[in-house]
C-alpha cells in the first residue's frame, strides 16, 4: 500500500509546489510587488498579518511576496463559497495552502475564529483581511471584529499591519482582466491586544496602524 | 561559418543575405565602448572613496548609478546582438512594458479606464514589436505580393490606438476629465511604445551611402547592427556630456522649475562634443559601423543630442507634474527604467526617419502585383 501511494504522492506535491512557484512569480510579474519592511523584519514566528482588501489578487500578492521560509508558514484565509468550486480553484486552494472560511454557514459552534485558531496551531501564521470583503472604492473600511477575538484567545501573536497599495489599479473589484501596474506592499511594527482595551478602541487602532503606512507612503 | 551561424551570430559575422564575414570593425568598436565604460566604473569606484572635500559625494553616486546603468545596458545589448534581430527586438519590448507601466502607475487613471488601460498593455505594446519585427518585406504567396510593414507599424498607434482609447474610454461611460485621461494613455503609448520601437525598427532598414570615391549613393554593405549600437552610444555619449559641462560650467538654467541641473552651457558644450565623438567614429572605424561619412554622423550625432535634451526635459516636466524626482522612487526598490532611456524615446523616432530620408532604399513593395491583385478583387 504505501510502496504503491508513495510516489504518487511526491508527483502530487511536486505538482503543488510547482503551482505555488508559478503563481507567485507570476503574481510578481503582473504586479511588480516590492515587499518594504518598515520598522519590522520578515520572522517565521507566528503572526497575523491584517491587509486592507480591494482586489482578488490580494492574497496570492501578498503570500507569494513574502520570503519563502516565511511563506511556507503562512496561510491566507479565504471564502469557501468561492474558492471550493470548480477544479481549478481547488487545486490553487491546495497549492497556495489556503484557510478556507464559510461565510453563510457561522455559529457558536463552528466559530470560524477557533477554526482558524485549530488549523494555524502553534506553527502557522495567518493572512487576514479584515474589512470582510473587497472595498469598492479603494479606501479602507470599517474593520470587522474577527481580528479582536483572534487576539484575545490568543493575545501572543504578533497582529502585522499590511498595506497594499495600487492593487485595485491593477484589478479592481469587477473586473477580471488585470493592467499590469507596479504595487507596492508595506508592512509595519506589529501591535498587539492592550490588556482591557476595549474592542471598538482596538479595531480602531488596527485600522489606524494600517492608514499609517498609506500616509507614510 | 556556415551560414546558418551567420543568422544567429550577428556581432561577429554579417546579416543573414549577405556572404558570411567576420566585422572586425565592428567588434573593435563594441570592445572599446565597453572598455570605457568599464574604466569609467573603475574611476567612479575610487571617487567612492575620496573625503567629501575632494568632490561631492551625491556628484559620484549619480555618476555611479548612470556608469552601471549603461554598463547593465550595454551588456544586454551585447548579448542580445549575439544572437539574432529578434532578440533585439525582445529586449526592447520589454524595456517599452516596463516603461509604460512605470509611466502608468505614476500617472493618476480613473476606474473607467481600466479596459482601455488594458488593451494598450496586451494588445498595442506587443503587436508594434511583433510588426517591427516581421521586417520589410513580407511576402504574401497567396497574393503574389510583398507587404512592408513599415506602412503599418508607423502609423499603428498614431491612428489605430489614439482613435480607440477616446473611444474605448467613453464606451466606459465616465465624463469626468475625459481629455485629460486620454492624453495621459496616449502620451504614455506614443513615448513609451512608439518612439521607442524606432529603435529595433533601425535594424531593418536598408541603407545606402556616399561613396567619396565616385560620389555616388551606391546600397551599403554592412547590417545595421552597428548603426543601432551607434545611436545608443551617441545618445548615452551625449548624456554624459551633458552631464559634465553642466557641473564644469554650467551657470544659467534654462527651465529652473522643470529641471534646476540643465542650463544652456551644458546643451551647448554638449551638442558641440557630442558632434565631435560623431564625426570620430566614421574616421576611426570606417564606413563598416554606420553608412554615414565624417560629415553626415557629425549631423546625425548633433540631432542626437538635441532629440536627447528634448526627451529628458519633456520626461522632467511630467516628473515635476507629479511631485516626484525620478520614476524610481515612486514605488521603492524598482530602477526607474523610463529616468535611462527618456533620451533613446525621443531621439530613436527621428534618427530613423533623418536616416531614411537620406539614405533608405525603398523596399521593393511591387505596387504591381498589389494593384494587380486589387483588380482580380476587383473583378468579383
Amino acid at each position: 500500500m504505501n510502496a504503491i501511494s508513495k510516489p504518487k504522492l511526491v508527483a502530487g506535491q511536486l505538482f503543488m509546489n510547482l503551482t505555488a512557484a508559478t503563481l507567485s512569480f507570476l503574481a510578481k510579474m503582473l504586479c511588480g510587488a516590492k515587499i518594504r519592511w518598515r520598522d519590522s523584519q520578515p520572522d517565521t514566528c507566528q503572526r497575523i498579518y491584517f491587509a486592507n482588501h480591494t482586489s482578488h489578487l490580494d492574497a496570492i500578492v501578498l503570500w507569494s511576496s513574502l520570503p519563502r521560509e516565511v511563506r511556507n508558514l503562512t496561510r491566507a484565509v479565504a471564502a469557501r463559497d468561492y474558492w471550493d468550486s470548480g477544479m481549478v480553484r481547488r487545486h490553487l486552494t491546495k497549492a497556495l495552502n489556503l484557510l478556507l472560511i464559510d461565510r453563510q454557514d457561522i455559529s457558536v459552534r463552528r466559530s470560524p475564529i477557533q477554526l482558524m485558531l485549530n488549523e494555524i496551531g502553534d506553527t502557522h501564521s495567518l493572512i487576514v483581511f479584515p474589512e470582510g470583503g473587497r472595498s469598492r472604492t479603494g479606501d479602507l473600511g470599517e474593520f470587522k471584529s474577527g481580528l479582536y477575538y483572534l487576539s484575545k484567545k490568543r493575545p501572543e501573536l504578533e497582529l502585522m499591519p499590511v498595506y497594499m497599495d495600487n492593487m485595485n489599479r491593477v484589478l479592481p473589484r469587477g473586473e477580471f482582466l488585470p493592467v499590469p501596474l507596479l504595487s507596492c506592499i508595506t508592512i509595519g511594527s506589529p501591535i498587539w491586544l492592550e490588556p482591557g482595551e476595549s474592542k471598538t478602541d482596538f479595531l480602531q487602532r488596527a485600522r489606524h496602524s494600517v492608514l499609517q503606512l498609506k500616509e507614510e507612503e | 561559418m556556415p551560414g546558418w551561424m551567420g543568422q544567429h551570430f550577428m556581432l561577429i559575422a554579417e546579416a543573414v543575405d549577405e556572404p558570411v564575414r567576420t566585422n572586425y570593425a565592428r567588434l573593435f568598436f563594441i570592445i572599446t565602448v565597453i572598455v570605457v565604460l568599464v574604466i569609467l566604473f573603475g574611476i567612479g569606484r575610487l571617487l567612492k572613496g575620496q573625503p567629501e572635500s575632494f568632490i561631492d559625494p551625491a556628484i559620484v553616486r549619480n555618476f555611479n548609478k548612470r556608469i552601471t546603468t549603461w554598463l547593465a545596458m550595454t551588456t544586454i545589448l551585447t548579448a542580445a546582438l549575439l544572437f539574432s534581430k529578434t532578440t533585439i527586438v525582445v529586449v526592447f519590448f520589454l524595456l517599452s512594458f516596463w516603461a509604460l507601466r512605470e509611466y502608468i502607475t505614476m500617472t493618476p487613471t480613473r476606474r473607467a479606464d481600466h479596459r482601455t488601460l488594458f488593451w494598450a498593455f496586451i494588445l498595442f505594446t506587443p503587436l508594434q514589436y511583433v510588426l517591427v519585427g516581421m521586417g520589410r518585406e513580407i511576402e504574401f504567396r497567396m497574393f503574389d505580393s510583398t507587404f512592408d510593414a513599415y506602412q503599418l507599424y508607423s502609423i499603428m498607434i498614431p491612428v489605430y490606438a489614439s482613435l480607440f482609447i477616446p473611444f474605448r474610454t467613453a464606451l466606459s461611460g465616465d465624463d469626468r476629465r475625459f481629455l485629460e485621461r486620454i492624453a495621459k494613455i496616449q502620451f504614455g503609448l506614443l513615448v513609451c511604445v512608439y518612439a521607442l520601437s524606432y529603435a529595433p525598427a533601425l535594424l531593418y532598414m536598408k541603407l545606402n551611402y556616399w561613396n567619396p570615391e565616385n560620389g555616388q549613393l551606391e546600397p551599403w554593405k554592412y547590417s545595421n547592427v552597428g548603426l543601432l549600437f551607434y545611436f545608443i552610444v551617441i545618445v548615452q555619449v551625449n548624456d554624459v556630456m551633458q552631464f559634465i559641462w553642466d557641473k564644469m560650467v554650467g551657470r544659467k538654467v534654462i527651465a529652473p522649475t522643470i529641471n534646476s541641473t540643465r542650463t544652456w552651457e551644458g546643451f551647448f558644450g554638449a551638442a558641440v562634443c557630442t558632434s565631435l565623438v560623431g564625426m570620430l567614429i566614421p574616421v576611426v572605424f570606417s564606413d563598416r559601423i554606420t553608412p554615414f561619412q565624417w560629415f553626415g554622423s557629425g549631423c546625425m550625432a548633433l540631432v542626437i543630442s538635441v532629440m536627447g535634451f528634448a526627451g529628458s526635459i519633456t520626461m522632467s516636466a511630467i516628473k515635476r507634474d507629479r511631485g516626484v524626482n525620478d520614476y524610481g522612487t515612486l514605488v521603492t526598490g524598482h530602477a526607474g527604467v523610463l529616468d535611462r532611456i527618456d533620451s533613446i524615446c525621443f531621439a530613436a523616432p527621428v534618427f530613423y526617419h533623418v536616416t531614411r530620408v537620406f539614405l533608405e532604399i525603398k523596399p521593393s513593395v511591387e505596387s504591381a502585383g498589389a494593384s494587380e491583385t486589387a483588380q482580380r478583387l476587383l473583378q468579383f
